[in-house]
């Protein structure tokens, strides 16, 4: 059988707009990868704890909160105390430009904002993962 | 150290690799190295229609089930599209309250074309945490209907989750998942309609011919207020008493064995067809005729038949 493309698309924080989670979570269903979604307002530890037993390829990170800054290097922090630092961390949101370079450098593969076309970040993840 | 001790010592990450290599058929030697520690799990299967509340139900009953340093492990299966091959697989989002518990390992699983309403590893899966040396293997099949009944070949015991809005005892009456049932569900319990259902269900149960001397219990749950859950857990465990102390539990289990090897032989059969004896060019040949009706669909057969027998 092919392997196929694993996805966590998680929510952390107190953030309750998932809208947009949700768009990309049927985008990445709809390109033929096997998206698990975790739901509103997840500890990044339980987002990191899912992605380890789900054994996904990529975690993709929705924030809108504003929270960012804080979130995306514990992610990464978290991934790296439990050995998986193999899990590429993407996100989308309402991020500033300068941002998106501090997390860039922090180890985030890769930020999408607010009008990426979803074949956009479908294209992008066919390229990293094969 | 090498991946097969890590998962034998219970690491989380080497569990989740061995399922992925299981999951996609890439290391068939894994499954030879791990059966010899299976046979120590319980199995149980939940099955159900859609949002009957089958997630919400392993969320409220696995706590009961860890008591006593007990061990559970999870594989939640959800449905894989036929049209992109992609799944959207969502059970974790009822089972939050377990996420970050260190005795608790799930697993969500895309069917990938299989219908049964499991996938078809995950027989193979649930080997795997019955070899990671977790006490209860619960699965969660995919929402069915009427005759997505595989979840009976894999577990011990099977409770089948109705709600109100499932239909009446007609419904029951068919031939069908509720045919493969341990233990019945009435699950919210709380709407208007379910003591009813559950009237009806005890009726549609006493027509059932029973051949063995389990009583089939039907319960009423709420699993997001957890009411109900005691009762079903302790349920559960007499019904695995039940079958300890008859013996049923070696007889069902080589049964079980028999479906599985046939099963695998099936399958061995039909991709040796497709891979060794089928030639498409002459398939497509044929099949052009009989299109023209100048040859049945069962000669075409008989032609293949032909270079085997």
């Amino acid at each position: 059988m092919e392997k196929k493309i694993r996805i966590l698309i998680g929510k952390p924080g107190l953030d309750g707009h998932d809208r947009g989670a949700k768009v990309i979570a049927a985008a990445l269903r709809d390109a033929g990868f096997e998206v698990i979604y975790t739901g509103l307002h997840q500890l990044s530890e339980s987002i990191v704890e899912a992605a380890i037993q789900e054994d996904v390829d990529i975690v993709g990170l929705s924030i809108l909160s504003g929270a960012h800054m804080t979130i995306f290097p514990k992610i990464l922090k978290l991934l790296k105390q439990k050995n998986a630092e193999h899990i590429i961390v993407i996100g989308g949101g309402i991020i500033p430009e300068e941002d998106i370079k501090k997390l860039i450098q922090m180890g985030v593969k890769r930020i999408f904002t607010p009008g990426a076309p979803t074949n956009e970040i479908v294209d992008y993840i066919n390229s990293i993962i094969h | 150290m090498e991946l097969l001790q890590r998962f034998l010592k219970g690491e989380k990450p080497a569990i989740a690799r061995v399922i992925t290599k299981i999951e996609n058929g890439t290391d068939p030697k894994l499954l030879e190295d791990i059966f010899p520690h299976t046979g120590n799990a319980y199995y149980i299967g939940i099955t159900g229609p859609p949002g009957a509340g089958k997630s919400s139900l392993v969320n409220a009953m696995v706590p009961k089930l860890l008591e006593n340093n007990k061990k559970v492990g999870i594989i939640a299966v959800d449905p894989t599209s036929p049209f992109s091959g992609g799944a959207l697989l969502g059970d974790r989002i009822r089972m939050n309250d377990l996420a970050l518990n260190e005795n608790v390992f799930i697993r969500s699983m895309a069917t990938r074309g299989s219908l049964g309403g499991l996938a078809s590893k995950t027989k193979d899966v649930a080997l795997v945490l019955d070899a990671a040396g977790f006490d209860y293997v619960l699965i969660e099949t995919v929402g069915v209907g009427q005759v997505e009944l595989d979840i009976a070949q894999v577990c011990d015991t099977t409770v089948v989750t109705l709600v109100p809005e499932s239909g009446d005892a007609i419904q029951a009456m068919k031939a069908g998942i509720l045919e493969v049932a341990d233990i019945l569900v009435v699950n919210k319990g709380d709407r208007t309609g379910a003591d009813r259902l559950i009237m009806e269900m005890k009726f549609a149960f006493e027509l059932r011919v029973h051949n063995s001397d389990w009583h089939y219990p039907i319960l009423k749950t709420t699993a997001i207020e957890n009411i109900g859950i005691d009762e079903l857990v302790s349920t559960i465990k007499s019904h695995k008493e039940y079958l300890e102390k008859s013996g049923k539990l070696e007889t069902e289990r080589k049964n079980k064995l028999v479906i599985r090897v046939n099963e695998l032989i099936e399958e061995k059969i039909k991709t040796h067809l497709h891979e060794y004896v089928i030639d498409q060019k002459q398939l497509k040949k044929m099949i052009d005729k009989a299109y023209e009706r100048k040859i049945t669909p069962h000669y075409i057969i008989d032609e293949i038949a032909k270079k085997i027998f």
